[in-house]
């Protein structure tokens, strides 16, 4: 989580150079579900995102220098800067494809499980969305295909209520739950604290353990708190919280999935707040020294424009 | 050699290419239904029940869900009864598969095959009877095939079902009943190469899927009744586009008609002209004539959808037009889909 957060966080420092010029969503607040379901997985099992995919691509194993890469549209990124943020992929480490267009990766996650079912094999598939995804029409299909064919799929619905800057109140009927609404499918469903890793990954096993067995698909829907504007690195505050009220942001970021988790750990004797610390520091050198290769990597050259094309 | 329909010849290739890759398997609405989609996919079933799957209405989602599964070594066979359910699946043909191969840059592709039927006649209506080769042939990334003989979509369903592009496969309703001979080994034929069905010296007349079979109809009329020497080409595949076949038949003749069976605006009909004019425009001696849909949705009433489609007979015309010989094509051949007793 820590290694996710500093990396966030140094986009977000170097993104007004005007040198990582692609959209980018910020994953800041949502590490607790990335790490907490992707540690519950092997890594030949897939993993599909969407746009806001850094820390599921980061969580399942894909490279930094292939993220900052991408980032900066260089020839060491992860598409070799044909994709952008919002295309993050290593198929090597099972995160399979992520999309900007809202639900292709649900159906493309259920496709990969029922592949997985085909052959016989115990490997599962993961798609992790947003609260938006839910009330597009590929959501239904899915689930009920997904039920239907019994397939060993999970769904993770990271739910911070917010699609782009449109509260759920204006898009969801009031009191609409959507673990139980996708429990309505047959479907073993559950609710969790998104910003509790402990709780994320403890309902990511019993999830994980449920496909393996062949029981079907899960769903988890695990609410947090977006720190960050839809797209971009701002803040509410920098952005006079023109979307969200001060009181709202505050109360945000009570919920910080980092430092809720460590402030566990140390309470818990596990670890010490200067060994936080430790973590922290060599992380930042080593998103530093990645930014340093990043920048050295060279763009593609013009000649290599069609190259893939048919 | 021995003689196959149209419908056979997709379920041979289907048979053979299920028995040489295990990962190759069948899915569509009614892939299991007793008769197997106008013959196409029971023999499959038969062989491979395990392999064939039915499944819920859902084809946007199911667009999806073979690309994900091909993403992890899958070679899904997509079948659509009617080609205008594929709208719903555009998201993900376009905005998905097209685009896999060149986005992601990781060494995988997304090989979905996606086979679609295109209506015509008894009533068949304006949402059962358009052809949207042309849409998804708009978009880089996709291949698209519009096969009018047995051969020829035997040959490109192996190319389809072996390769690492995700392909479209339009069929049109009326040439199933059409026999030729067909190879009995899978036989590959290439996407990008068309062929000369006729040869002929006065007037070239391309024409994609039914209209490659019309188009041969009307050469016969042009030949027995005007003396006109018609040379006629089949595409077979649109994307990639064969445009040497094209240019080097009208270097021959100096004169193109292309027959369609959809709309002339932003068509397929209008791509080939496109074609022609950039690059062969100094040998054209009149301008190039298009016969496609009227501009109108397609109608259910018999006389309005009788006067809807291309015909070997407008066709004819056409090319009289093109060859400035102002004479009207009285003679008669029988509706494409005259013996069609509907419903379906």
């Amino acid at each position: 989580m820590i290694r996710i957060r500093v990396a966030e966080e140094t986009v977000g420092r170097y993104y007004p150079e005007q040198e990582m010029r692609t959209p980018t969503h910020f994953s800041i607040g949502q590490e607790a579900i990335s790490v907490g379901v992707c540690q519950a997985l092997e890594q030949t099992d897939a993993a599909f995102s969407g746009h806001r995919c850094h820390a599921e691509y980061l969580a399942k194993g894909g490279s930094l220098l292939g993220m900052f890469a991408e980032l900066y549209g260089r020839v060491d990124g992860c598409c070799k800067g044909r994709g952008g943020s919002v295309h993050l992929n290593d198929p090597s480490v099972g995160m399979i494809a992520s999309s900007a267009i809202l639900g292709e990766m649900i159906a493309a996650g259920v496709g990969a499980a029922w592949a997985f079912k085909m052959d016989g094999s115990d490997r599962v598939a993961v798609t992790f969305f947003g609260d938006g995804v839910t009330e597009e029409g590929i959501m239904h299909e899915s689930l009920n295909f997904a039920s239907v064919m019994n397939v060993p799929v999970l769904f993770v619905c990271a739910n911070n209520g917010l699609s782009t800057n449109t509260p759920l109140s204006v898009r969801q009927p009031r009191g609409h739950q959507i673990w139980k609404w996708a429990a309505g499918y047959n479907i073993a469903s559950e609710h969790v604290d998104g910003s509790d890793v402990f709780a994320v990954h403890k309902a990511a096993l019993r999830a994980v353990a449920h496909l393996r067995a062949g029981k079907g698909p899960y769903f988890i829907e695990a609410p947090y708190y977006r720190t960050r504007v839809h797209v971009g690195y701002e803040t509410d505050e920098m952005k006079n919280y023109l979307f969200r009220s001060k009181e709202t942001v505050e109360a945000g970021k009570a919920l910080d999935p980092v430092l809720k988790a460590t402030r566990k750990m140390i309470a818990d004797g596990i670890c010490t707040q200067a060994e936080v610390d430790e973590w922290t520091a060599a992380m930042v050198r080593e998103v530093e020294d990645v930014v340093v290769q990043a920048k050295a990597s060279p763009f593609p050259t013009v000649d290599q424009l069609l190259v893939g094309a048919y | 050699m021995r003689t196959l329909k149209y419908n056979q010849a997709i379920s041979e290739a289907t048979v053979q290419c299920m028995k040489n890759d295990p990962n190759v398997f069948v899915a569509g609405i009614g892939v299991k239904d007793p008769g197997g989609i106008f013959g196409t996919t029971e023999e499959a079933n038969e062989l491979f029940p395990d392999r064939v799957f039915d499944i819920p209405n859902c084809e946007n989602a199911f667009a999806g869900i073979t690309i994900g599964a091909a993403a992890v070594g899958k070679r899904p066979l997509i079948v659509h009864p009617r080609n205008d359910f594929m709208f719903l699946s555009t998201d993900m043909l376009i905005n998905l598969a097209a685009k896999w191969k060149y986005m992601y840059q990781n060494g995988t592709s997304v090989p979905v095959v996606t086979r679609a039927v295109v209506g015509r006649g008894w009533g068949q209506g304006a949402t059962h009877s358009q052809s949207t080769h042309a849409l998804f042939a708009h978009f880089p990334g996709l291949y698209v095939a519009t096969p009018a003989f047995p051969s020829d979509i035997k040959g490109l369903m192996v190319t389809a079902l072996t390769g690492d592009v995700p392909v479209v496969i339009l069929e049109s309703r009326a040439v199933y009943g059409l026999e030729d001979e067909v190879p009995e080994e899978p036989v590959a034929i290439p996407f990008g190469k068309g062929r000369i069905i006729r040869e002929g010296t006065d007037v070239t007349i391309v024409g994609a899927s039914l209209m490659a079979y019309e188009a041969l109809r009307a050469a016969a009329i042009l030949s027995e009744q005007h003396g006109i020497s018609a040379e006629v080409i089949d595409p077979r595949s649109i994307r990639p586009l064969d445009e040497e076949i094209i240019l080097k038949s009208i270097a021959k003749t100096r004169h193109l008609v292309v027959a369609d069976t959809s709309w002339a605006t932003y068509g397929f009909a209008a791509e080939v002209a496109a074609v022609a004019s950039e690059k062969g425009f100094a040998d054209l001696q009149a301008p190039v004539r298009r016969v496609t849909l009227p501009d109108s949705p397609a109608p259910v009433s018999k006389p309005l959808e009788d006067a809807f489609h291309p015909t070997p007979m407008s066709i004819a015309q056409a090319c009289l037009g093109v060859l400035r010989q102002e004479v009207q094509v009285t003679s008669h051949v029988r509706d494409v889909q005259e013996a069609f007793a509907g419903p379906y």
